[in-house]
């Protein structure tokens, strides 16, 4: 029974990560990309769980629970406090052509399906179709980088991007070993803390967390002084 | 074994000492200190590795052979020095008020934590532990480059972290990739991301998808190498943050790039049997090659102008990694070791410079040799060694580099050359009239400590008139490790 249920699982576990990543790149409220941020993590620590139990591996449950803790609860608490301390939490951003930014996104992910084609016909693993889409959601991540103003969602899309590679290795793979998964979780909070600290000087230097405000210094630099 | 675990511990005990010294002065003291027995100890190391070839530390955790353990020596070397450059320059930087107590603990702590994340990508055996320490080399180096709290400064810190972060991001995902497949092959474990078990086995991972996973790596690691189009945060990462931070940006953390990106590229050739993984870094080489050589000459800031000439450099060993035959690996292994040591050389003279007149801008630095001939003269020597002239060692291993191409790829001779002319044009044109002629105004006197810089040149001038023997060994060896795709250690 597990044999066919476990696969339906983690193929449905996919199309909902999908999901929340088309959901981060269309939501204009900072709250509201926040919430689906974090119920992206709970996603991975769902997967990673489901994986675990299908393929009996122990060291996945470990994983698991790092997710929920770190992508599900930590970060989305870390960010949720820092927008409100920045007062910032009501705001809402202007999305650019989100119509545009949307095809942009669809043509991505078939270019996804694409290229993991070949990999696909080689696979004997269980979760196979799930490395097309994991690709899909780091391009996705990419694209709201790029989309976005903010210096708080451009970090979001950050974290969306390490989240689809946690999906990429457990989906694909069945998880990474736990020293290197532990080591890019670590790595992962310590960028998270940085990205905190960074929100309040940029704040404190350009009394705006635009990002444009902080390249204008850069760009200046390179015309003529 | 004992010794690695010990060059491993001494930065990053250094480094959570240096957290809690608030005295500047004792700082700079445990820093040198540190950086002198990371080297010591690294040396040590170094004799015993070439006495058996390579060993697996640490029941296989770790693994050094010809190729690493050579660039491991260096990465110390270059880190000592740095930090006995860095006890005056940062007084000065005190003194001035560009810098608070709180901020020079950080940079103090943050320096040897960059060096033990460093040192850890060099000697680890495994793919992943490779990747989350040049992950921790570079977060410790973001902190670092927005260390003046300037607008521009944390503007450039943004963009380095925010680049790098999406091309290291990329790599992960390559990493993936290739466990993906080797754990296929290997069985799922940390054996499978072992360098030395995937060499062993790379003719079975599947070539379809070690060719797409190369492509991921190489733009990832590729971002950190500096190679353009991915190169945007470079110039303003080295021209914010404190030089002694350019100085190891430059010298040490491509290097690690680099390093990873080659032997991915080892992997990758004895996957798919073609050079395909070769052509692909030839590209990206030349490509970096001509435009830096060209945005030279649109600089206005020194340090931004030599840190264009570091991805120009970085681009001629990534061609000549690609090419891929002894000879080239040979040129490419010795020309990281000279620009490595030219660069940083040349950053500690731009430092003091740059403290004597007060500014970064090259239209303001005028008659450095008049004010003070150690600058002068070692601001024109380090030009001079990284323009390619003899008899410095970056002459002999462009030679050498070009020898390479000719006998493989003759055609690439001609934009090779040009390029290398275009950037040295750039390089004395803006270099001419800061060493020479009356001395700027705004100038005033510092206080400099130019032995770093002296033994750094001394020994690029050694390895461009005669490498020593065991030396020349050495680069045979690793190149020989490259060329047979890991195999041969």
């Amino acid at each position: 029974m597990s044999d066919t249920l476990v696969p339906q699982l983690v193929d449905g576990l996919a199309a909902l990560m999908l999901l929340t990543s088309f959901a981060l790149l269309a939501q204009h409220r900072l709250l509201s990309v926040l919430n689906w941020f974090a119920a992206q993590g709970f996603l991975l620590a769902t997967t990673a769980a489901v994986v675990a139990y299908g393929t009996n591996n122990h060291e996945l449950y470990i994983s698991a629970l790092m997710a929920l803790l770190l992508k599900g609860l930590l970060l989305p608490w870390l960010l949720w406090r820092v927008i409100r301390q920045l007062h910032v939490h009501r705001e809402v951003e202007p999305l650019m052509n989100r119509t545009m930014t949307m095809l942009i996104a669809l043509a991505l992910t078939l270019f996804s399906f694409h290229i993991i084609q070949p990999i696909e016909k080689i696979s004997h693993l269980m979760t196979r179709d799930s490395m097309a889409i994991a690709m899909a959601c780091v391009l996705l991540g990419m694209l709201m980088m790029i989309t976005r103003r903010k210096a708080i969602t451009q970090v979001i899309g950050f974290l969306a991007v390490e989240n689809s590679l946690f999906f990429a290795a457990i989906g694909s793979t069945n998880g990474m070993p736990l020293v290197v998964e532990i080591g890019i979780a670590f790595d992962v909070l310590i960028a998270a803390l940085i990205f905190g600290l960074f929100f309040f000087q940029i704040r404190d230097t350009f009394d705006s967390l635009e990002v444009d405000a902080m390249h204008a210094h850069l760009i200046h630099k390179d015309d003529d002084e | 074994m004992n010794l690695f675990v010990a060059t491993l511990l001494s930065p990053l005990l250094g480094g959570l000492l240096l957290a809690l010294v608030n005295n500047p002065r004792l700082a700079a003291r445990i820093n040198v200190g540190t950086g002198i027995t990371t080297f010591t100890f690294s040396l040590l190391l170094v004799i015993q590795v070439l006495d058996v070839k390579s060993v697996d530390a640490m029941s296989g955790w770790f693994h050094l052979d010809a190729y690493n353990v050579f660039l491991l020596a260096l990465t110390t070397f270059v880190g000592m020095t740095t930090s006995i450059f860095s006890a005056p320059y940062m007084r000065h930087e005190l003194a001035s008020g560009h810098v608070d107590l709180p901020r020079l603990r950080l940079y103090h702590s943050m320096f040897q934590l960059f060096q033990f994340g460093m040192l850890l990508g060099f000697s680890t055996n495994n793919i992943g532990v490779l990747w989350v320490s040049l992950e921790l080399a570079t977060l410790a180096t973001v902190l670092l480059v927005s260390l003046y709290r300037t607008p521009a400064s944390i503007a450039a810190a943004w963009k380095y972290f925010i680049l790098c972060g999406m091309g290291i991001a990329l790599a992960l995902f390559g990493t993936v990739l290739v466990f993906f497949t080797s754990s296929a092959v290997l069985g799922h474990g940390n054996e499978a991301l072992n360098w030395t078990a995937l060499y062993a086995n790379a003719a079975r991972l599947d070539p379809a998808v070690m060719s797409i996973a190369f492509c991921f790596l190489m733009v990832g690691y590729g971002t950190k190498v500096g190679l353009v189009p991915m190169h945007a945060w470079l110039p303003d990462a080295h021209g914010e943050g404190p030089t002694p931070v350019s100085a190891v940006l430059s010298g040490l953390l491509l290097n690690l790039a680099l390093y990873a990106l080659v032997r991915c590229k080892m992997l990758v050739d004895g996957s798919t049997g073609t050079d395909m993984a070769g052509h692909i870094m030839m590209g990206f080489g030349l490509l970096s090659l001509f435009v830096a050589a060209f945005s030279l000459h649109k600089q206005r800031d020194i340090k931004r102008m030599f840190s264009f000439s570091s991805i120009e450099h970085m681009g001629l060993m990534t061609f000549a990694f690609g090419i891929g035959s002894s000879l080239a690996s040979f040129a490419a292994l010795l020309h990281m070791t000279v620009h490595s040591l030219v660069k940083s050389g040349i950053f500690f003279t731009v430092g003091h410079a740059a403290q004597a007149m007060g500014t970064q801008k090259m239209a303001e630095i005028r008659g450095l040799i008049r004010h003070h001939p150690g600058i002068g003269w070692g601001l024109l020597m380090g030009t001079v060694a990284i323009a390619g002239f003899p008899p410095f060692g970056v002459f002999t291993s462009e030679f050498l580099l070009f020898a390479a191409a000719l006998e493989v790829y003759p055609w690439t001779a001609v934009p090779l050359l040009l390029g290398l002319l275009i950037a040295m044009a750039g390089l004395f044109r803006f270099v001419q009239p800061m060493v020479y002629g009356e001395v700027a105004s705004q100038a005033v006197p510092v206080h400099v400590n130019m032995l770093p810089v002296y033994v750094h040149f001394a020994m690029a001038l050694v390895l461009g008139l005669a490498i020593p023997d065991f030396l020349a060994d050495w680069y045979t060896q690793a190149a020989a490790l490259i060329v047979a795709g890991g195999g041969g250690g």
